[in-house]
């Protein structure tokens, strides 16, 4: 089976790939038919579309109702090109596909600013307004001339097998591409983007960039199939390169084979595309909308049926390979490969690494936090508690810029933090974890952390040394191949906290990472954590009680209703009555004075 | 051009958009209605608007309402036969198709939950537009009244200059949407059902821990929300030429609506629905005839990128 997922480096896949599109073509030599051979032909051709599609959209998680926009953009190029500035479709279809490349750059960049179903509608509306624009240019049908002489330099052929073949190749390609991406760090930045977006984020992944290069990509494949429509049915029409159908049909195909799949296209196309054919040519005379009906309920039975699509639900689940023995995160004592930095910590006169000046944020009528000012000193840990909606996490979202302040001011570094996104924050070194675990659960372990490591070491070998560096750091390179969905508590809480190290930051954000663990998973965290402090990465730690942190922090930030109640060390926090009237209330502050 | 010219396209433009962005508002607090208590973008909302112009046209004509109510009360009957015809096949379509993948099961999945039912009713919508071409034909239809082509005249206004005409047939439309408008609005806001309804709204969760059914709920909505955008799509059919396919072009105009309104409300769908009609119509005064369908989803994409929370929409969005 062709999944993304056991790609890692394979040259099986291919062979496959080659093989199987080898027996097709041999297969095809011994058809002598016209219209099977026609069928041969957009087999392959709407398999390509499918799998730009699904470059797209089972990549990014995001479902373009509109590539049609693509595909009919490509198919005009090729066409106008052709029949009125007499280019050979040799010329055309890279053409077609530089403008399908093009048109993905253009559509991408206004539309990635929306979310979930309202970037699926947008998508939508893009073919459908070319549909009216084209027929507006006078475009209502173009025909591709045909050439007596030298058919040949103009992709003209009388043997039919001809397109066969060059169908075929392209979506090889398609494939091939494809598979190249499924192994990349674009592919598992997608992949990353795609399961969780504000992790990938904190991560240092730029969401906006590769989803447009995938739609960039997506969209040449697409224009290039569009292209080679026009080249095989001769004839472009704005309904049939533009209209609903052919971006339902991209999006059928591969739901049916299997979203995320490389051969998910293209068996759902080897599959729906003859179907409808057959169906169209009995039939379709007495009922011609017969076609639309058979994808619309194709489309309606896979969703309810087996809404992972075909091969999935064929290949079954596989079991996974058998848990390592062991207690999780047994004490490491590898030599750390991160940056040391000099001078011990807690030192008192440690240069201060971050600033936060006078940090506002409302939320509408709500002060989630007012006014917070403090230093963070190199080598230390910085604990911050207070009681439930004292906006501790609002305060982190401020620093790595998940969310933007309302006014005052963060500095790292000597840069200042405030109004970069969540990506460049971590660039910069600030990594951080989330008090709800945010794993990409459907990628190992080791590749959760990669994902982190890639974002800030250009070199893909050197990330993965340096994730499996940090799997080491937190005890958990058993693991490393483990699926992230299937760990336990604490070890995600590791595993977390190796992500946010594989990035190599110099500080770190860790929100409640004790936060429901029992008493032996604490001592194993606190120990990790003290050992990353060992290597100079200081840390700021938010807490909800106060136990753990009296022995990790060196100093404390109380924090109540968004305000700075108290700064201090940590045994003096526990006898100043502000906290313990805000913990405990007003009474006890009488009794913790006797 | 005269400036008298001029005004008068200008303001001809501004009461034909009136019109027409009234069965607009109603097709949209159809949809409106579906998303607001469903949470679900149903595609398949376009041609329930489409089933509901030929069941009024085929009530109209074959089952006689035509010549047995006399035009003007024909039409409006046909209509609301349409409403009920289409709240019959909503209530039906509900607990066989959406019910599978809407509801508490998929709260909380934010993104997940939506994707199978963008694309269920993608199905539908394909199944439905082209299950009308088998039935119904290709050829456009409308319903063929003395109304549709006769109108009342106002003016002459500033010297004589300036004539309005009004559409008789736009006219009824105008009247009908706007009773079936407050009715709705009655319902939702005055009525224990509509309650029921605006809680399962608000949070569907903390409703069913009140003792609401939840899933009656979505399914009334369901069947509520297809039968007004059918009653609107019956009125459309006295003045709209149709066939199987009209769907998607109003499915856009819808969601253009509804979006322009603030995703959730109700209310504000009606007036975002109006607010295309008058821009639609506002762009044929400065559009070439076969760009005005493309305008419709320039609108679109505009209200989209620009205002995703709408304009009459709260701006704070649960992060």
């Amino acid at each position: 089976m062709r999944k993304h997922q056991a790609l890692k480096g394979s040259t099986s896949a291919i062979a496959l790939t080659l093989g199987l599109a080898a027996a097709y073509l041999l297969a095809a030599i011994w058809v002598r038919n016209p219209y099977l051979l026609l069928i041969m032909t957009l087999v392959p051709l709407w398999a390509t579309l499918g799998v730009s599609w699904n470059t797209f959209s089972g990549y990014s998680g995001l479902l373009s109702f509109g590539h049609a926009v693509f595909f009919g953009l490509g198919a005009y190029a090729v066409a106008v090109a052709f029949a009125q500035f007499g280019i050979t479709p040799w010329l055309g279809l890279p053409l077609a596909a530089a403008i399908g490349a093009l048109a993905g750059l253009l559509v991408g960049i206004p539309t990635f600013g929306l979310r979930g179903v309202y970037f699926s509608l947008a998508m939508l509306a893009y073919p459908l307004a070319m549909l009216y624009v084209f027929e507006w240019l006078g475009l209502q049908e173009v025909t591709l001339p045909l050439k007596r002489e030298q058919a040949a330099a103009y992709m003209q052929f009388s043997d039919h097998r001809v397109y066969v073949l060059i169908a075929t190749v392209m979506l090889v390609a398609a494939v091939l591409l494809q598979l190249r991406i499924g192994r990349s760090r674009f592919g598992l930045s997608l992949l990353a983007v795609k399961q969780n977006e504000m992790a990938a984020e904190t991560a240092g992944i730029d969401p906006f960039r590769w989803k447009l290069m995938a739609l960039v990509l997506s969209g040449a494949v697409a224009g290039l199939a569009g292209g080679l429509y026009a080249v095989v049915l001769v004839t472009v029409t704005p309904q049939s390169v533009f209209g609903l159908l052919v971006s339902a049909q991209a999006l059928i195909f591969t739901m049916f084979g299997g979203m995320g799949w490389v051969a998910g296209p293209i068996v759902g196309a080897a599959i729906l595309l003859p179907l409808s054919e057959l169906l169209s040519a009995t039939v379709g005379a007495r009922l011609p909308g017969i076609q639309g009906v058979l994808y619309g309920i194709a489309i309606i039975l896979v969703v309810l049926i087996a809404p992972e699509g075909l091969l999935p639900r064929l290949a079954g689940r596989q079991p996974r390979a058998a848990r390592r023995p062991g207690g999780p995160g047994e004490a490491p004592n590898a030599v750390p490969a991160f940056r040391r930095e000099p001078g011990g910590p807690q030192a008192a006169d440690a240069p201060v690494i971050m600033r936060v000046a006078g940090l506002s944020k409302r939320f509408g009528g709500l002060q989630a936090v007012g006014d917070v000012s403090f230093d963070v000193r190199q080598g230390e840990i910085l604990g911050i508690i207070g009681p439930n909606g004292a906006g501790k996490t609002t305060l982190f979202n401020l620093l790595n810029g998940i969310v933007q302040p309302s006014s005052g001011s963060v500095t790292f570094n000597g840069h200042a933090l405030t109004g970069l996104k969540p990506f460049a924050v971590s660039r910069l070194g600030v990594g951080r974890t989330f008090q709800v675990a945010r794993a990409f659960t459907r990628l190992s372990v080791l590749e959760n952390v990669l994902v982190a490591a890639l974002s800030s070491e250009s070199d893909d070998r050197r990330a993965r040394d340096r994730a499996h560096a940090a799997l080491e750091q937190v005890g958990l390179d058993a693991w490393a191949d483990e699926r992230a969905g299937s760990l336990t508590a604490v070890q995600l809480r590791l595993m977390e906290i190796a992500r946010a190290l594989a990035s190599g930051p110099r500080l770190l954000l860790l929100d409640e990472i004790l936060a429901g663990l029992g008493g032996q998973e604490v001592e194993q965290v606190i120990d990790v954590l003290l050992r990353v402090r060992q290597l100079g990465v200081t840390q700021i730690i938010i807490e909800h009680t106060m136990h753990a942190m009296v022995r990790l922090a060196d100093r404390l930030l109380v924090l109540d209703h968004g305000r700075t109640l108290f700064m201090g060390e940590p045994a003096a926090v526990t006898s100043e009555p502000a906290v313990i009237e805000a913990y405990l209330g007003k009474k006890w502050v009488q009794h913790a004075a006797h | 051009m005269t400036a008298g010219i001029i005004v008068e396209n200008i303001l001809q433009a501004l009461l034909t958009g009136l019109l027409v962005g009234s069965v607009y508002g109603l097709l949209c607090v159809g949809l409106g209605m579906i998303f607001s208590v469903m949470r679900v973008i149903n595609f398949a909302q376009g041609e329930f608007m489409m089933i509901g112009m030929y069941a009024a046209l085929f009530c109209f004509q074959a089952l006689g309402f035509g010549s047995a109510l006399g035009v003007w009360l024909g039409l409006i009957a046909s209509a609301l036969a349409a409403g009920v015809i289409l709240y019959a096949i909503g209530a039906l379509l509900h607990p066989a198709l959406l019910a599978r993948v809407t509801g508490t099961r998929v709260a909380g999945s934010e993104g997940d939950g939506h994707y199978p039912q963008l694309t269920l009713t993608l199905g539908l919508s394909l199944l439905l537009a082209n299950g009308g071409l088998i039935v119904f034909g290709s050829s456009p239809r409308t319903i063929q009244t003395d109304l549709s082509s006769s109108a009342w005249t106002i003016g002459p206004l500033m010297g004589e200059d300036v004539l309005l005409f009004l559409n008789k047939a736009r006219v009824l439309t105008f009247g009908v949407t706007l009773a079936v408008a407050v009715c709705v609005a009655l319902f939702i806001t005055r009525t224990r059902t509509g309650k029921i309804l605006r809680a399962s709204a608000d949070n569907a969760l903390a409703a069913m821990y009140m003792g609401i059914d939840v899933t009656r709920a979505h399914r009334l909505a369901f069947a509520l929300g297809a039968a007004i955008t059918g009653i609107a799509g019956g009125l459309l059919a006295a003045s709209y030429p149709f066939q199987p396919y009209v769907g998607v072009e109003f499915v856009v105009i819808m969601y253009a609506g509804v979006v322009l309104g603030g995703m959730g409300s109700i209310r504000g769908a009606f007036w975002g629905g109006l607010t295309i009609g008058l821009v639609q119509q506002m762009s044929s005064l400065v559009l070439p005839m076969q760009l005005q369908g493309a305008a419709i989803f320039g609108m679109f994409l505009l209200v989209m990128l620009c205002r995703p929370q709408g304009l009459f929409g709260r701006v704070t969005d649960r992060a």
